[in-house]
């Protein structure tokens, strides 16, 4: 479960936000959204992606492929913007409100990725306790953006 | 604070219009947060904080929940700025 104990982005009284996510914990958000980047960009059919390009009509099969065409490759440019904004400022001592959202997006993104690699499918999902399972680095992966996310949220008014 | 330029309905708070032929549904997933869903609602339609949270546990307990309706374009693109968020959004007829 996510520690919770120190704040990574705080609301600055001038409505911009501070970010103090420690340096490594940087990098590794790079690297993780760069990995994202990279499944959307070479693999957009991989089936842990299949949560970022949901249908929009449940029931109907033709109008559904009629806005998969028209709006699929608007969502994947948006995806794209939004992975390619958080890494651009997640160098930066402070963020704009539409940089956060960038963010929350973009570790949303991933968290479902990688809970679908995960197989969650129930609210109530069994984790393992053995820390040599071979999913153990895909559960860390989600702990960590969890944790992070959490304190986007807070941030942004959750 | 909610910047005024992502609302698409000011009047965020009022009740679903039963006489527009699409409704917006979103649907409960797992990995999704419910601080999330909530905020989400909150950023896209401008809901209340407190009918953001009331349509959020709609969503975890009921499996789903009506968030907007109108129009089939309007209905398309409130469920295209859903999917953007990554939270499971549907279109149909009320």
């Amino acid at each position: 479960m996510p520690l919770r104990r120190n704040p990574v982005v705080r609301r600055q009284s001038d409505g911009r936000f501070s970010l103090v996510l420690p340096q490594d914990q940087r990098e590794v958000m790079v690297r993780l959204l760069g990995d994202l980047d990279e499944l959307l960009v070479e693999s957009p059919d991989d089936p842990s992606t299949r949560r970022l390009q949901p249908p929009a009509y449940l029931h109907d099969p033709d109008r559904d492929m009629g806005y998969q065409l028209l709006a699929g490759e608007e969502l994947r440019a948006s995806r794209h913007a939004a992975i390619e904004a958080s890494i651009d400022a997640i160098g930066r001592a402070s963020l704009t409100e539409d940089e956060l959202w960038a963010w929350a997006q973009s570790l949303n993104a991933l968290r479902l990725v990688v809970g679908t690699r995960l197989g969650i499918e129930q609210d109530d999902y069994p984790r393992p306790s053995d820390p040599d399972d071979e999913n153990a680095p895909f559960w860390a992966v989600l702990d960590f953006t969890s944790e992070v996310q959490y304190w986007v949220l807070k941030a942004l008014g959750g | 604070m909610i910047s005024p330029a992502e609302i698409s309905s000011p009047t965020g708070d009022t009740d679903l219009d039963p006489d527009l032929p699409w409704v917006v549904l979103v649907w409960n997933d797992p990995i999704n947060t419910m601080e999330y869903v909530a905020l989400v609602f909150r950023k896209l339609f401008g809901f209340s904080k407190a009918k953001a949270n009331e349509l959020m546990l709609q969503v975890h307990n009921n499996g789903r929940a009506a968030v907007s309706s109108g129009p089939r374009e309007k209905a398309e693109i409130d469920v295209f700025r859903l999917h953007e968020h990554g939270l499971w959004a549907t279109m149909q007829r009320d």
